[in-house]
């Protein structure tokens, strides 16, 4: 029930178990998912590449919550959704989970810290607590300027960003990105990925769908979807020759 | 070539000796293409035959120090003013490499698109890894850091290209697919009356028109 076995930092924040999700019936019967296994732990970035139709968006709905596979196990912070009743995945779902998506998903009438703030006030927290913790989310951003600016007053860089924040203040350990960088130009796109980068660095697991390679560059793991299944996995093993390289020349830039 | 240019370059800022300008060069491209001395100075070599560069004295450490002429610089204002060749392309091994799996028989060529494509994304999380840590030292702050990211960035680019064509090459392939599996008999030398199961792509370079194409 309390879910907090121990502070086993190795646990992993979502775990996918031989998970199946099958759309329709009869002949109708498309297999969207095929018992996939994943993992993603504490201050990992996973990267989900793969066609349209590959099952991509699906495994990201089945991990937050918003969708049950028809087979399998969906696991967040140790406690199987499946098990829980709806008003508790509504909890698990406000609570431990951010999304980002790729329409930023910004309410307009709120401001950038109203924004981040709300999903705090709907736990519970007073306003005050909840802005406070939102000026310091926008504050780690290098956002701070833009804490009463509303939506349409920030650019899309910008609007995203809020969007990060929002999605991983209080206890949120999970953020599930769906394009995040999809309308943004290169530099802007990169500028928030390296945000989400840092957010796991810090601590913070993430699963980010994409079908760009050099956005999925930025995860620590490259999983390659198929038909609704793994089909391979590009790892984190640091570095071949460019490492290699530059860590030969100690005066260059990147010598540290 | 690039070297001579890219020496040319660095002598622009002032006079400079052989181990310096190795150094620079280095630094600027982040060691992505590694000169060694003898490179730089048979290049100073041919540069000053040329007349683009001339000695300008020696240090205490007998440091030998080349300059610009006035003819370099004119050759180095013309070599940015004008766009580097792209009308010959160099042979590319993986280019080579797909054309030849898709008509040898026996060859999982998805096996080997999925190969090259992780390999590639990995490379690809290297690079990246090394501009994230540059961005996050300020790399942007200097011009010699600036020169490094802009190299990383192209080889992003570049590799990235790579694996959207690959991602393309599938997607033909699997197109392409009902055709291939028509013919796997049992495959002597010349089974297969040769791969010409899709003409579009190949005819387009030569046989225009032949069948009027609109979008």
């Amino acid at each position: 029930m309390t879910g907090n076995t121990g502070s086993g930092a190795a646990a992993p924040v979502l775990r996918l178990e031989d998970v199946s999700r099958v759309h329709g019936r009869g002949a109708a019967e498309v297999h969207a998912l095929r018992g996939v296994d994943l993992e993603v732990h504490p201050g990992e970035l996973v990267a989900v590449m793969g066609p349209s139709g590959s099952g991509k968006s699906t495994l990201l709905t089945l991990a937050g919550g918003l969708d049950t596979p028809t087979s399998g196990r969906v696991l967040v912070e140790g406690r199987p959704l499946g098990d829980l009743s709806r008003k508790r995945l509504a909890a698990v779902r406000r609570r431990a989970v951010g999304y980002v998506f790729q329409d930023y998903n910004l309410i307009p009438a709120l401001t950038a810290a109203e924004n981040i703030s709300l999903p705090r006030e709907l736990d519970g927290a007073s306003a005050r607590a909840a802005r406070r913790e939102a000026l310091a989310a926008l504050e780690e951003l290098g956002l701070a300027d833009l804490a009463d600016r509303f939506p349409d007053e920030m650019s899309g860089g910008q609007q995203q960003r809020v969007a990060i924040a929002r999605a991983l203040i209080g206890d949120r350990r999970l953020v599930l990105a769906d394009e995040p960088t999809g309308a943004l130009d290169s530099t802007t796109g990169e500028a928030v990925l390296a945000v989400l980068r840092a957010r796991c660095d810090a601590g913070a697991a993430a699963m980010m769908v994409t079908h760009e390679a050099r956005h999925a560059a930025w995860a620590d793991r490259v999983v390659f979807l198929r038909d609704g299944s793994v089909v391979d996995e590009a790892g984190a093993a640091p570095a071949e020759s460019l490492l290699a390289g530059a860590a030969r020349d100690g005066s260059g830039p990147v010598g540290r | 070539m690039s070297i001579r240019h890219g020496l040319l370059a660095l002598l622009d800022q002032g006079p400079r000796y052989g181990y310096q300008l190795r150094s620079e060069f280095e630094a600027r491209t982040g060691a992505t293409w590694p000169l060694n001395v003898g490179q730089v100075y048979t290049t100073l070599g041919r540069l000053e035959r040329d007349g683009l560069v001339e000695p300008s004295g020696e240090d205490d450490e007998g440091h030998v120090f080349y300059a610009v002429t006035e003819k370099g610089r004119a050759e180095l204002r013309s070599w940015f003013g004008s766009p580097v060749s792209r009308d010959d392309p160099p042979r590319d091994e993986l280019a080579i490499k797909l054309a030849m799996a898709v008509t040898v028989p026996g060859v999982d060529v998805r096996e080997v698109v999925q190969a090259q494509r992780r390999h590639s994304i990995r490379a690809l999380q290297d690079c990246t890894r090394l501009k994230a840590r540059a961005m996050a030292e300020g790399a942007a702050d200097s011009d010699g850091d600036l020169a490094w990211l802009l190299v990383l960035d192209q080889m992003i680019f570049r590799t990235e290209a790579e694996v959207r064509w690959l991602d393309h090459c599938e997607s033909r392939l699997a197109r392409h697919r009902p055709a291939a599996a028509a013919a796997p008999a049992a495959t002597g030398p010349r089974a297969e009356p040769g791969p010409e199961p899709e003409p579009e792509p190949h005819g387009s370079f030569r046989r225009r028109g032949t069948r009027p194409r609109r979008a």
